[in-house]
């Protein structure tokens, strides 16, 4: 079974899927970073098995580019990043997005990771969960980055009341095992 | 000056996608606002962010897009709205009559829609003043 990891750039995809793959396989995934756009290729780990309340779940894990409608290498340079490097790196962005998208056919279960400090109302985040329905993939919003004091859970369950919504902070592992018995839920 | 132009249904609703979101993205891309009758299918959508991507230059950085639904299910401070049976029968016949041109899509070129604000109250479509050259 695979697992998708998708939404939008900096919203902490990388960072969860490296906890999980930390927590139950001692390695991590690819690199997370402050910056947007730092996964730019599809990264796949494989056969990840993860264990809760006695049950025991094995999938792959694959981690997806942050899917946006504007890239500006501009962006960039406030990163401190030299004009050629930011140009570089907006180029592979955009071919991150496509591949993210083309990736949709080969998940079985999706968990869209959402910024909690963002507005969740983003044509992206519509997007992206639009397309997952309409192939009847399973869903399970993840509201990261709860230990922000400007998170906002609430406004994410009322943007898509029909979905399961779990709020963790990956990077300080807040959430996590009620993150794993969610996961079980969703793939049983 | 920014300038609008409006596709009605009845010219977007027979072409196949491909045909109709090549419509949409000349016209971003000649820094106008598209405002689209009706609504795009998900996967339209999809499509038109990595046909969006495939043009993204130095110079066309992106789009900015949203839809409004008139008919989508309000929500106010978490609860949702509960609908009376004659209303959602009602909802049905227009669904099935209406198909997707309910609503209006707006797309516009991230150059010149800095942002759009969106919440089940309200659209708030922050713009870009286009850069004008300077006479000598």
């Amino acid at each position: 079974m695979s697992l998708g990891f998708y939404g939008p750039p900096n919203a902490g995809k990388t960072t969860l899927a490296n906890k999980i793959c930390m927590d139950w396989l001692g390695e991590e995934i690819g690199v997370a970073s402050h910056l947007p756009h730092e996964t730019r290729e599809v990264q796949m780990k494989e056969g990840v098995e993860i264990e809760s309340d006695g049950k025991k779940l094995n999938f792959n894990i694959v981690d997806t580019p942050g899917i946006a409608t504007k890239i500006d290498y501009e962006d960039f340079l406030k990163f401190k990043l030299s004009k050629k490097k930011a140009k570089s790196r907006a180029k592979e962005a955009t071919k991150g997005v496509i591949d993210s998208i083309k990736w949709l056919d080969n998940v079985d279960a999706v968990i869209v990771v959402l910024d909690s400090t963002q507005n969740p109302y983003s044509q992206v985040n519509i997007t992206i969960i639009g397309n997952l329905a309409a192939r009847n993939i399973p869903v399970l919003i993840v509201a990261n980055k709860v230990d922000l004091k400007k998170s906002k859970i609430k406004k994410i369950e009322n943007a898509f009341p029909q979905y399961p919504i779990i709020g963790i902070s990956a990077k300080k592992g807040k959430g996590i095992d009620e993150f794993y018995k969610e996961l079980f839920k969703l793939v049983k | 000056m920014i300038t609008f132009q409006y596709i009605p249904y009845r010219e977007h609703s027979g072409l196949e996608t491909e045909a109709k979101l090549n419509r949409i993205i000349d016209v971003v891309m000649d820094e106008r606002i598209v405002l689209l009758e009706g609504r795009l299918r998900p996967d339209e959508e999809a499509q038109l962010i990595e046909k969006t991507m495939e043009v993204i230059t130095k110079k066309f950085k992106g789009i900015s897009f949203c839809t409004i639904n008139p008919n989508q299910t309000q929500r106010k401070n978490g609860k949702k709205k509960e609908d009376p049976f004659s209303t959602k029968l009602k909802d049905g016949f227009y669904k099935i009559l209406m198909g997707r041109r309910e609503g209006l899509t707006i797309i516009g070129p991230a150059t010149i829609i800095k942002e759009i604000r969106k919440d089940p109250s309200k659209i708030e479509l922050l713009t870009k003043a286009p850069r004008r050259r300077r006479k000598k």
